[in-house]
């Protein structure tokens, strides 16, 4: 099987779509000609056309909202905000309009949309190119939030929330773009192309929204990340001998909350791990979940390990960032009960 | 430097508050039949002069005059009354049933019927308005049922949208009308990229956005003419210039700039102003956009330059911050009136028909609202169950969606 990057599997997944459905359009800043920032749509124009895959003006409001009229008549369009933190502008066509069209229409209009956005830090990008603002998705009544860990699962649910008839965030873990990132900012990173989840099946293939998968199954402690943090957690796990159970929760809603119930109620500790700033992120919903359904199991606090509540500096990136140690040590108070 | 005079902030003022004699010798109306009819394939660059004038047809002695008129029947003509008189006893009526609580909220269209009852008779099957809350014209003259409408005003158990909005805030795809949405501007873009999505799939069919004086202030807008200018999109973007934001007067959100048509010359887009009480100028000047838009010469920006007599809604009394006479001393007088003595001229109509279609469609309207009101009001009778508040939310109702249905009881 073909082994590629995240940002190829990404692409490879928006070129299936294009083929196979002629009402899927893609644009953005810089997305057409030159085949994005980070590449993702490198030869989509060339192959499908000006008007299925073209750049527009610097406007995510306008991009969103055009977006939005698209779904509306009938398209499926796949558009990319260069950075996640550049979605602040496009934030009232999403909450207001995309997520509430099949709602306040009664079915009469529905917005089948995906809105691609690069997330997370890890590129000495500061605070304008380093946010998470998945917490500000999962809020929103009438959204899908989905963030893919690795090539095969980023192709698969990319496909899955194009198809998808409402309208879905796809949150993507640039720092993951290259290889799986652990955290680890001061070794070389593992290519995808030595990685076995860099296998990308060819053609069309659908992972489900609303499925978690155990990356590392354990005993000690379950812990709950997604994106970049997976990797950082199962390092954490590697280093400190910790026997946790490691979930990727790939989509943040619609949630697997079988699986996160699942697995706590066997091991009865709890860690979340996200990049995110802490106060209100999605930790704490997580936390709440945790707690309501598997309290008489907590054999500990439940434990989160996040960014903290700051903007998101550029000198002291490994400083915010939640890496291996501070999971690791985490993991460790969790186990030995000194919290 | 600290010899220079201070600073100070310019906050525009209108011309008259309440109690000061009502004014309007800023607004200048040129002559009816004045301003010239270009070709729709036209440069936008020859024609920016019709950003700053008004586009009439009526004259003061009801007659249609100048290179706009000419292209409506006397039949046309008369179902257009119909329509505006329509618009106006349901207004009426439903404002009615609001003071009566019967529903929570209502927004009449006083003045400006013909903007939205025209418009509507210049597009084709298949066309897509992206309205605001003041184009309900845009139903009524595609025929939708007044019934219906009555049943989303009173969120009862017929109500179209399930109870889920606020009153007026209507939803009917089939007569391409879609949702609206109770944030302003939004929808502008949105018409833009449905235009987009036609011209990407090589459709025939066009959009119409929407949108106040007011609200052109917004980023929506100015994304808008930027999308709709880079792409050519087969849009037309309408603002209806009312005059009055609630309380703010439109000086606010024009600026210095001299007119709200004239925000489109900068995106190269041909920019009409038009005489919004004049259902004859708005429906010439409708078509000739809306041609333009479907043989592919892309956008047009119009501005229909009305007066919004009414409040803006039922929450809201005008006394506080404008002349309770300045409607009268509006410049361009009203729709209804104005199509009236314009067909009593051609010889078609008369006072004694005028009176009694206004008692017929009362009639009509009457007998729709007792239907609706069978269906149950705000407060009374039938209601949407609480069932359905959690549907919709998505296609498939998620798990976490259910669970909280399931504590509710329902």
């Amino acid at each position: 099987m073909p082994r590629k990057t995240m940002v190829e599997a990404i692409r490879d997944g928006m070129d299936v779509m294009m083929e196979r459905d002629d009402n899927v359009v893609i644009f953005g800043e810089d997305v057409g000609y030159f085949g994005g920032v980070f590449r993702a749509t490198q030869g989509l124009q060339a192959k499908y056309g000006k008007s299925r895959c073209f750049d527009t003006p610097i406007s995510e409001l306008g991009i969103v909202g055009a977006a939005i009229g698209m779904a509306a008549y009938g398209l499926r369009p796949c558009v990319e905000v260069q950075f996640a933190d550049y979605m602040y502008p496009a934030y009232d066509q999403i909450v207001s309009e995309a997520a509430r069209l099949r709602y306040r229409s009664n079915g009469d209009f529905t917005c089948p949309l995906v809105v691609r956005m690069p997330t997370g830090g890890g590129i000495s990008g500061g605070q304008t190119h380093s946010q998470s603002p998945e917490a500000l998705f999962t809020h929103v009544s009438g959204l899908k939030t989905v963030v893919p860990s690795n090539p095969k699962d980023a192709k698969g649910l990319l496909i899955a929330s194009i198809e998808d008839p409402d309208p879905v965030i796809f949150l993507e873990p640039k720092r993951l773009y290259n290889g799986p990132f652990d955290g680890h900012h001061d070794r070389p990173i593992t290519p995808w192309s030595k990685h076995e989840l860099g296998e990308v099946p060819e053609g069309h293939y659908r992972v489900p929204l609303g499925q978690a998968v155990i990356r590392r199954e354990g005993a000690a402690l379950t812990v709950l990340a997604y994106g970049t943090m997976v990797y950082v957690a199962m390092a954490a796990a590697a280093e400190t001998g910790v026997d946790a159970e490691i979930i990727d929760l790939r989509s943040l809603l619609p949630l697997d909350l079988e699986a996160i119930v699942a697995s706590v109620r066997k091991t009865g500790r709890c860690v979340i791990v996200h990049e995110a700033t802490l106060t209100s992120g999605f930790g704490a919903e997580l936390s709440a979940l945790v707690q309501e359904n598997c309290f008489f199991e907590l054999e500990a606090p439940v434990r989160r390990v996040t960014g903290w509540d700051t903007p998101y500096p550029h000198a002291q990136e490994w400083d915010y960032f939640p890496g291996p140690e501070r999971v690791g040590r985490a993991f460790l108070e969790v186990v030995s009960g000194d919290q | 430097m600290n010899d220079q005079p201070p600073l100070s902030l310019h906050v525009p003022e209108p011309a008259v508050r309440p109690g000061g004699k009502p004014d309007f010798s800023s607004v200048k109306i040129p002559n009816a039949g004045s301003v010239p009819r270009p070709e729709i394939d036209v440069d936008p660059e020859s024609i920016r002069d019709l950003a700053f004038s008004i586009i009439r047809v009526l004259n003061r002695d009801g007659e249609a005059v100048g290179p706009w008129a000419g292209l409506l029947s006397d039949e046309a003509l008369l179902e257009g009354l119909r329509h505006m008189m329509t618009l106006r006893t349901f207004d009426a009526r439903m404002l009615m049933a609001q003071r009566q609580g019967k529903t929570s909220f209502y927004m009449q269209h006083m003045g400006e019927e013909a903007v939205s009852c025209a418009f509507r008779k210049a597009l084709e099957p298949g066309d897509m308005n992206f309205p605001t809350y003041r184009q309900a014209g845009l139903l009524i003259a595609a025929g939708y049922s007044l019934v219906d409408m009555m049943n989303e005003i009173f969120s009862n158990e017929r109500d179209p949208l399930k109870g889920r909005q606020m009153p007026v805030l209507y939803s009917s795809k089939a007569l391409g009308f879609f949702t609206i949405s109770g944030n302003l501007a939004t929808q502008f873009i949105q018409a833009v990229g449905w235009a987009m999505a036609s011209a990407i799939k090589r459709d025939t069919r066009i959009a119409a956005g929407w949108i106040g004086d007011g609200a052109t202030a917004e980023s929506d807008f100015h994304a808008a003419l930027v999308f709709a200018s880079t792409y050519k999109a087969p849009v037309v973007l309408n603002i209806v210039n009312n005059q009055w934001a609630i309380s703010t007067f439109q000086g606010i959100a024009r600026g210095g700039s001299g007119t709200f048509a004239a925000r489109g010359l900068g995106f190269g887009i041909p920019a009409l102003r038009v005489d919004g009480n004049d259902y004859l100028a708005v429906y010439a000047v409708a078509r000739w956009a809306i041609e333009r838009a479907r043989r592919n010469f892309g956008p047009t920006l119009v501005e229909y330059v009305t007066y919004r007599v009414g409040a803006h809604s039922t929450s809201d009394d005008p006394a506080a911050y404008r002349p309770k006479t300045e409607s009268d001393a509006w410049p361009l007088g009203d729709p209804v009136i104005r199509l009236k003595n314009h067909l009593i001229r051609r010889g078609v109509w008369s006072e004694a028909r005028h009176k009694q279609a206004e008692a017929e469609i009362l009639d009509g309207v009457v007998t729709a609202q007792k239907e609706a009101e069978g269906h149950g009001t705000l407060h009374a009778g039938g209601k949407p169950s609480v069932r359905d508040m959690f549907e919709g939310v998505y296609a498939e109702m998620p798990p976490h969606l259910r669970r909280q249905r399931q504590q509710a009881g329902v």
